[in-house]
């Protein structure tokens, strides 16, 4: 089943976020990925809901109904730019050291914190490539990581 | 000049004097109590409920039979939390409620506070929309919102909390204005494509079929739905929300589909080519298995809630509209045109003779609920307003009664909720106090909000009640005969605890009571005689006695189980 990413400009009030959630777990809609920041526009934020749902269109009425809920659009997955931020605290040794952090900066990563036996690595793209990234360096051993969910825009045609 | 300081409280009781709220129903407490104290002064009439899911479904039942704002006042914490039901109830059955909670005091939120609970996030799903208050000057502006949001586009349950020293802070009254609500703009005039697409197919049709409910009567279409009805001959169902919309006893009404719908309304909708509906959701005590539903018919689905097109079945002509503009679009556009139905009318009344609703009534058996409903009717007033509980009652209701104008049948459809009938029944007498205001209601409902009589007697609403008491959960009954063996598991309730006569007049009300065909008249004489106090009626019925036609959850509307003997077809 195919993506569906929807772009929602939403009022930066207090509680939104719990209103989308519960309206998304209400209708039981399962979703892939979730995030929300402020955009150029005072008092709008914007939420990217990535999902495999094939009923969308269900999910973007019922979240039109939410009062806080000023537009949603959904992104055409041909025209669209996609990016995630991960960070990824991955173990090292000295025999490890060298062959991980070059691994890591030939895929684009950014060491943004080295250790004795640590490294911290931050790294953004599309999920494809952070999937990648995750897997070139599972071997050394993976400490801990986090993504931020997807943020995605639509290119002009 | 500086207008003068008010509290948050007094901005409250301000605020919806400006509404023009005339009536709220409520119970005091705690965190809500300063906005008792200005209320004490205003000419708003608070009416004092005895448990607040009853002051909930009262404010439902006053907005439902006036089609205006029902409003509701409750303390924080178990106050909030009663309301839940009605704010819910209300949600499902699009009934514009505006509810006020005290909340703790806005530094002891998030504490665990003594009556604290979370009003926003637990109503968040039975509300349209809800705010929480964080400073006194937000009052009237809010106030304002909410009445907006709660009366327009597909009305709804709204709700304001306000923590306790927001109440008592000072601000100016500053005359609220409507202003702009990005996100809340409801599409009220229907796009003219759409409707002339709806009208391509009306023209098309052999058998279309209005298939209407409570957005007719939310819309006050019913003139209009009539016109159109009539001038194209083009029959009617309408569902147990929409009873009313269109008169029954007219020749094109074909009254109640679904699961305990009639043969000919049910079968009707298999048998049409085309579906015009509007104001309705497609819910599944209508359509039975979706998958079997109207087979042969293509859909024009019109709802003020662009969420409700496409949700259950797809449409080829959807429709995003106010009803009364749809309907009065359409008929402009057909014009002149003369519709082919004469077949399909027919068609339908060979079905109406062959299979009409039925009861026995024995003279000397146990009295039938269809049968003391008939009576009732004949001798009640035309426009007296008629409000039920949930279960078998409802159903027979809304078959028997005939129903000639909107806003008259006032029930629980979506929610189902048991204990609505008599505070609901509050409510409309409240808002009609010269009309004859009927709660006909189970035993097993009346039970669950049956202290709300109390409000009744003192309060000085004089409504008339009849407890359909067949000593059981009657519809669970009916399902256990019919699904699980006759295994009577926690169904039976007694037909003589309590002794509803004596708890009326406990209570103050008059207790009557029937149990023989030949009490009916002379009880029910009585009991609308008796205008100034509360009169509730002991109406002992058959408890095994079961509803028909029935089609079972999740079957198909093609196989109607009309009778006792038709269980075999199972």
């Amino acid at each position: 089943m195919s993506e569906r990413i929807l772009s929602v400009l939403v009022e930066d009030k207090p509680g939104v976020l719990a209103r989308i959630s519960s309206t998304i777990s209400r209708r039981g809609f399962n979703i892939n990925s979730l995030s929300v920041g402020p955009t150029n526009i005072e008092g709008r934020s914007k939420m990217t809901i990535v999902t495999e749902l094939e009923s969308v269109e269900q999910v973007k009425k019922q979240l039109n109904k939410l009062i806080n809920v000023i537009k949603i659009v959904e992104l055409d997955p041909a025209n669209t730019i996609e990016s995630e931020v991960l960070l990824m605290k991955v173990s090292i040794n000295k025999d490890s050291q060298t062959s991980v952090i070059e691994k890591a900066n030939l895929s684009g990563a950014k060491s943004v914190d080295v250790g004795q036996d640590y490294a911290v690595f931050e790294l953004t793209g599309t999920s494809k490539e952070l999937k990648k990234f995750e897997n070139l360096l599972k071997p050394y051993g993976i400490i801990e990581m986090i993504r931020g969910g997807r943020i995605a825009i639509q290119s002009n045609l | 000049m500086k207008n003068e300081l008010l509290t948050g409280a007094e901005l409250v009781v301000r605020g919806l004097e400006h509404l023009e709220v005339s009536t709220i129903f409520g119970v005091p407490g705690g965190a809500i109590l300063p906005a008792y104290d200005p209320l004490y002064d205003s000419p708003i009439r608070h009416i004092l409920a005895r448990h607040e899911q009853g002051s909930g479904h009262m404010a439902e039942g006053y907005a439902q039979a006036t089609g205006e704002l029902g409003v509701v006042i409750a303390t924080s914490g178990p106050g909030a939390t009663n309301l839940i039901t009605s704010l819910n109830n209300a949600l499902m059955d699009s009934t514009p409620l505006l509810a006020i909670t005290g909340q703790v005091a806005t530094e002891a939120i998030g504490n665990d506070a003594f009556q604290e609970a979370f009003t926003v996030g637990l109503t968040m799903a039975a509300t349209k929309h809800n705010y929480l208050i964080t400073k006194a000057s937000e009052i009237p502006q809010v106030l304002l919102e909410a009445k907006h949001i709660a009366t327009t586009g597909r009305p709804g349950p709204v709700l304001v909390d306000i923590p306790k020293d927001i109440l008592n802070e000072k601000a100016e009254w500053i005359e609220p204005k409507l202003l702009d609500l990005p996100g809340y703009k409801p599409t009220l005039e229907a796009n003219p494509k759409m409707i002339q697409q709806a009208v391509d197919l009306i023209k098309e049709s052999k058998k279309p079929l209005l298939y209407v409910g409570g957005g007719i009567i939310h819309s006050k279409a019913n003139i209009e739905l009539f016109d159109l009805a009539k001038k194209f001959n083009i029959p009617v169902v309408t569902t147990l929300m929409g009873r009313g919309a269109f008169p029954d006893g007219d020749d094109l009404c074909l009254g109640m589909p679904g699961m305990h719908g009639n043969y000919t309304a049910t079968t009707s909708i298999q048998n049409s080519d085309l579906l015009i509906a509007i104001g309705v959701r497609f819910d599944d005590r209508v359509t039975a298995n979706p998958n079997f539903f109207a087979q042969n018919a293509k859909v024009i689905h019109a709802d003020i809630d662009p969420a409700e097109i496409g949700k259950v079945r797809d449409a080829e002509v959807p429709i995003v509209g106010d009803a009364k503009s749809v309907i009065k679009g359409i008929i402009e556009k057909l014009g002149d045109a003369e519709l082919e139905t004469s077949d399909w009318i027919q068609e339908i009344n060979t079905m109406k003779e062959e299979y009409p609703l039925n009861y026995k009534q024995e003279d000397k058996g146990p009295l039938k609920v269809p049968y003391v409903l008939e009576e009732l009717q004949k001798m009640s007033d035309e426009d007296s307003i008629v409000v039920s509980g949930v279960g078998q009652h409802q159903m027979w209701i809304s078959q028997h009664w005939k129903f000639t104008k909107p806003n008259t049948w006032l029930n629980s459809g979506g929610l189902g909720t048991m204990g609505y009938s008599l505070p609901a029944a509050i409510g409309a007498k409240a808002a009609f106090p010269d009309k004859q205001v009927l709660a006909l209601d189970g035993d097993g409902c009346f039970q669950m909000t049956c202290q709300e009589l109390i409000t009744a007697s003192t309060e000085n609403i004089p409504l008339k009640i009849v407890v359909f008491n067949n000593g059981n959960h009657g519809m669970v009954r009916q399902w256990q005969k019919i699904f699980y063996n006759n295994r009577f598991s926690a169904s039976e309730l007694t037909h003589h605890t309590p002794d509803y006569v004596k708890l009326a007049e406990a209570m103050g009300a008059v207790g009557l009571r029937m149990e023989q065909k030949s009490d009916v008249k002379d009880v029910f004489q009585k009991m609308l005689e008796i205008n100034d106090k509360p009169v509730l009626v002991d109406c002992v019925v058959d408890p095994d006695d079961m509803v028909f036609p029935m089609v079972p959850a999740g079957g198909s509307n093609d196989v109607i189980i009309l009778s006792e003997e038709d269980l075999k077809k199972l």
